[in-house]
């Protein structure tokens, strides 16, 4: 939305305006996230489609770990976020949702990891149940 | 023409899809059909429609849009208790012999319907309604921060109410319990339209809950008047910024576990199914990751209403603000915490249900601590007791008990035994009708003068009030004893006689409470009557002597709120000004910047509406056709410049002179 209902109060609004707003990105800044990217990318990709480089389990926690590093670099050079964009409350919210996020993550984890446990003994033997 | 071509036509839509066997439901039709159609000739007689086009549905005013959300729940609360009526007179009769007068087939509608309605097309309109209207206003703010998409929030929530509704007479509705739990909302158990209706609704409401919650926590991080620190933040704004941010963590969670549903039923996709590898006991876990803070989305608005209220009725400063804060941020992280509880019985074990049962336990913590904040507010104030306050207090009441039971449900051998069963029933609709209800009907009693510039009347309120709760107990306490008697939910026949005589009670607190929201009505219409009678009419703009922003404000507010942003200089923003005798500003108005109304948001939900619909009875032609014709709405509204439009000068000195004039005439409460 373009209109901003305040643009023509009379006393400036103490939150709008350039200063504390996210910084722009350089042309460096993007140049290195692109490559880390495609890195961060190819390597995983490398993994799972060269048979043999890797057991499976290994090729699994590969991925997974470059798809987080992956997440940081998008938001460092893509998202340009830091600790003071938009006055702290970029960061503010990136940890919430950490915080929810490893929550239902490993509780869901937790949980379901007890209950397959507990209710379903012969599963994979005999097709469920 | 050929089967194929007529199914390729019309999907799985065919004259057996509508209901004309069910006299009940050719009954509602009837009823619906006249009713419906006197409103729509009323509308055209008058000729009304320009005026609401014009005015109302196509708005972008945050406090318009409010009030069309309370509107949408008004209604929807009327269509979900005639389904509770329905309930209650079955299981009232349907004993031994009888068989009572609504089928299994029926009655499972019946009842699911009832869960969904109430959730998401009352309470949530309710929350959000009363949070878009005060939100701004508290905190010294024009609007929202994206009033276009206010606006289309509020249409894709009333496009969701719309397809619930359509079940209703065409094809038929979940029979699934409210939250169409895996496997039996798959498609081996439930091939019929009734689940489709239930996804689709429910997707498409989610998309505005989700945009307005992403809505208002912008407005409020980034609205805040000059001088309002977050300490210094009304308590209902602060509960609101909690509810908001609970529901953009947690409504992402339903909708995807409704595409994954929605997957396994269309392409045959394995997520949930009994076999194939797929995992019934996922859906419930991550069903319950969103409904679990749902709960919480609800009751915080509440609790900030009681807070706004009891301060302003007691006369004195909220007791305790600062706990209060950190009991609702606490509130808001521990809600994530605690969702195994509504799933003890499914077999996680020892450690996993003692953990959730200890956090559950924990959660009630904070919860005690706002009561006591609301009681030492109370103490040895100046309390008034005006309809607001007397919700409060009957909330006060009934939520402690409903809390109580809830922590007595959260020790797992006790759930053990009271799991799905009418205790459980009646300790939710304890807390959600005590907490939620009661919490919007102090709302609704408070803020109505500043939305329409009259107060509602007392008399008729008062017997509303005194009915809903009398009629509340005498519905839920038989369900408690019936419970613990070992009577499980969702039953429409049973055997055993010397059962009949609790439900007969609970039938008649459900008739009680229907008086109660008849009354409500007859309130809301003798007080539009009586409008301009000198009991009822306020000029003041501050008629309860309120002690935050948005009684600063005439009422209703013009449409640019406040002329000048106001500066917040103390936590009772408003009961500063007055005490500093702060003079209004009555001269040196400037031209006002304000966002032009755009009916792009009925375009869009309609063509949603028509997207899922199609969706539902698999008629894909046109499926395909209003999904492009919403990508091209869409793209064809991102080329509308025309956006914005100025207040003249002129006329903001012409509305601030009036108001000027008015309250020279009648003079403002001090601060009380």
């Amino acid at each position: 939305m373009s209109a901003d209902p305040h643009a023509a109060a009379p006393h400036g609004h103490g939150h709008d305006g350039h200063h504390d707003g996210a910084p722009h990105g350089s042309r460096k800044g993007y140049l290195v996230g692109f490559a880390l990217s495609v890195l961060l990318t190819a390597v995983p990709f490398a993994v799972v489609m060269l048979n043999g480089l890797a057991t499976p389990n290994t090729a699994a926690a590969i991925c997974m770990s470059f798809a987080i590093v992956q997440i940081v670099v998008h938001m460092v050079f893509f998202l340009h976020m830091n600790t003071r964009s938009e006055g702290g409350w970029t960061m503010m919210a990136l940890i919430f949702t950490i915080i929810i996020v490893v929550i239902a993550l490993t509780g869901s984890l937790w949980v379901m990891y007890h209950m397959n446990a507990n209710m379903m003994p012969d599963m994979g033997m005999s097709g469920g149940m | 023409m050929s089967d194929t071509l007529i199914k390729t036509i019309f999907g799985r839509l065919s004259w057996e899809s509508f209901p004309i066997h069910e006299p009940i439901l050719v009954g509602t039709f009837a009823v619906v059909a006249i009713g419906g159609g006197a409103v729509l000739a009323a509308l055209t007689y008058f000729k009304l429609w320009g005026y609401l086009w014009k005015e109302w549905f196509t708005s972008v005013d945050h406090k318009k849009i409010g009030i069309m959300y309370m509107v949408l729940g008004i209604v929807m609360l009327l269509r979900g208790f005639a389904d509770a009526l329905m309930m209650r007179a079955q299981q009232s009769m349907a004993f031994g012999a009888n068989e009572g007068f609504l089928p299994a087939h029926h009655y499972d509608q019946v009842f699911t319907a009832h869960g969904v309605i109430m959730i998401f097309f009352v309470a949530m309109p309710f929350v959000t309604g009363l949070m878009n209207y005060v939100v701004p206003l508290q905190i010294g703010a024009r609007d929202v921060s994206f009033p276009f998409l206010n606006n289309f929030s509020f249409w894709m929530t009333t496009a969701g109410a719309m397809i619930v509704m359509a079940s209703l007479f065409v094809g038929e509705f979940a029979r699934t319990g409210w939250l169409a739990m895996a496997p039996l909302s798959g498609l081996d158990y439930s091939p019929d339209v009734g689940v489709d209706y239930y996804v689709w609704a429910l997707q498409v409401a989610g998309v505005g809950t989700l945009l307005s919650g992403v809505n208002l926590i912008a407005t409020i991080v980034k609205m805040r008047a000059p001088g309002m620190t977050l300490m210094k933040m009304p308590v209902f704004t602060w509960t609101a910024l909690a509810t908001n941010i609970l529901i953009v963590a947690a409504f992402p969670v339903l909708t995807a576990v409704l595409a994954m549903l929605s997957l396994d039923r269309y392409v045959g996709t394995h997520f949930f199914t009994n076999t194939g590898g797929g995992n019934p006991m996922m859906y419930v876990n991550m069903i319950w990751i969103w409904g679990h803070p749902e709960v919480y989305i609800l009751i915080l608005p509440a609790f900030g209403v009681f807070s706004e209220v009891t301060s302003t009725f007691s006369s004195k400063r909220l007791f305790g603000y600062t706990s209060m804060v950190y009991a609702i941020l606490v509130i808001t992280i521990l809600a994530y915490l605690v969702w195994l509880h509504h799933f003890f019985t499914m077999g996680s074990g020892a450690s996993v249900n003692s953990f959730f049962g200890i956090t559950t336990m924990i959660i009630s913590i904070p919860t005690g601590a706002k009561i006591f904040n609301w009681l030492f507010t109370m103490y040895r104030g100046r309390v008034r007791f005006e309809l607001p306050m007397m919700w409060t207090v009957a909330f006060m009441l009934t939520f402690v008990i409903g809390g109580m039971t809830g922590v007595l449900l959260a020790v797992p051998p006790a759930d053990f035994v009271l799991h799905n069963s009418l205790f459980l029933v009646a300790h939710f609709h304890n807390v959600i009708i005590g907490g939620v209800l009661f919490g919007m009907f102090a709302g609704i009693n408070y803020w109505w003068p500043k939305a329409f510039g009259f107060k509602l009347d007392p008399f008729w309120g008062k017997i509303s009030f005194w009915s809903w709760v009398i009629g509340f107990w005498v519905a839920f306490t038989p369900l408690y004893i019936l419970g613990l008697m070992g009577v499980t939910r969702r039953l429409r026949h049973f055997d055993d006689p010397s059962l009949q005589i609790w439900f007969v009670v609970a039938a008649v607190g459900a008739v009680i409470v229907a008086i109660g929201i008849a009354a409500f009505l007859m309130q809301i219409f003798v007080s539009i009557r009586d409008r301009n009678s000198d009991r009822l009419r306020d000029f003041t703009g501050d008629p309860w002597g309120g002690r935050t922003l948005e009684w600063a404000t005439s009422s209703p507010p013009p449409a640019y709120n406040f002329a000048f942003t106001p500066v917040i200089h103390d936590l009772d923003a408003w009961y500063d000004m007055k005490n500093r005798k702060a003079d209004r500003p009555t001269s040196g108005f400037r031209d006002i910047h304000m966002p032009r109304n755009t009916g792009a948001g009925v375009v869009l939900a309609g063509l949603s509406m028509v997207f899922a619909l199609a969706m539902i009875w698999y008629i894909w032609w046109l499926a395909g056709l209003a999904f492009v014709g919403l990508l091209g709405a869409a793209i064809v509204h991102t080329f509308n410049y025309d956006r914005d439009y100025h207040i003249p000068a002129e006329e903001v000195t012409a509305v601030e002179d009036q108001r000027t004039a008015a309250l020279a005439a009648h003079p403002q409460l001090a601060g009380a």
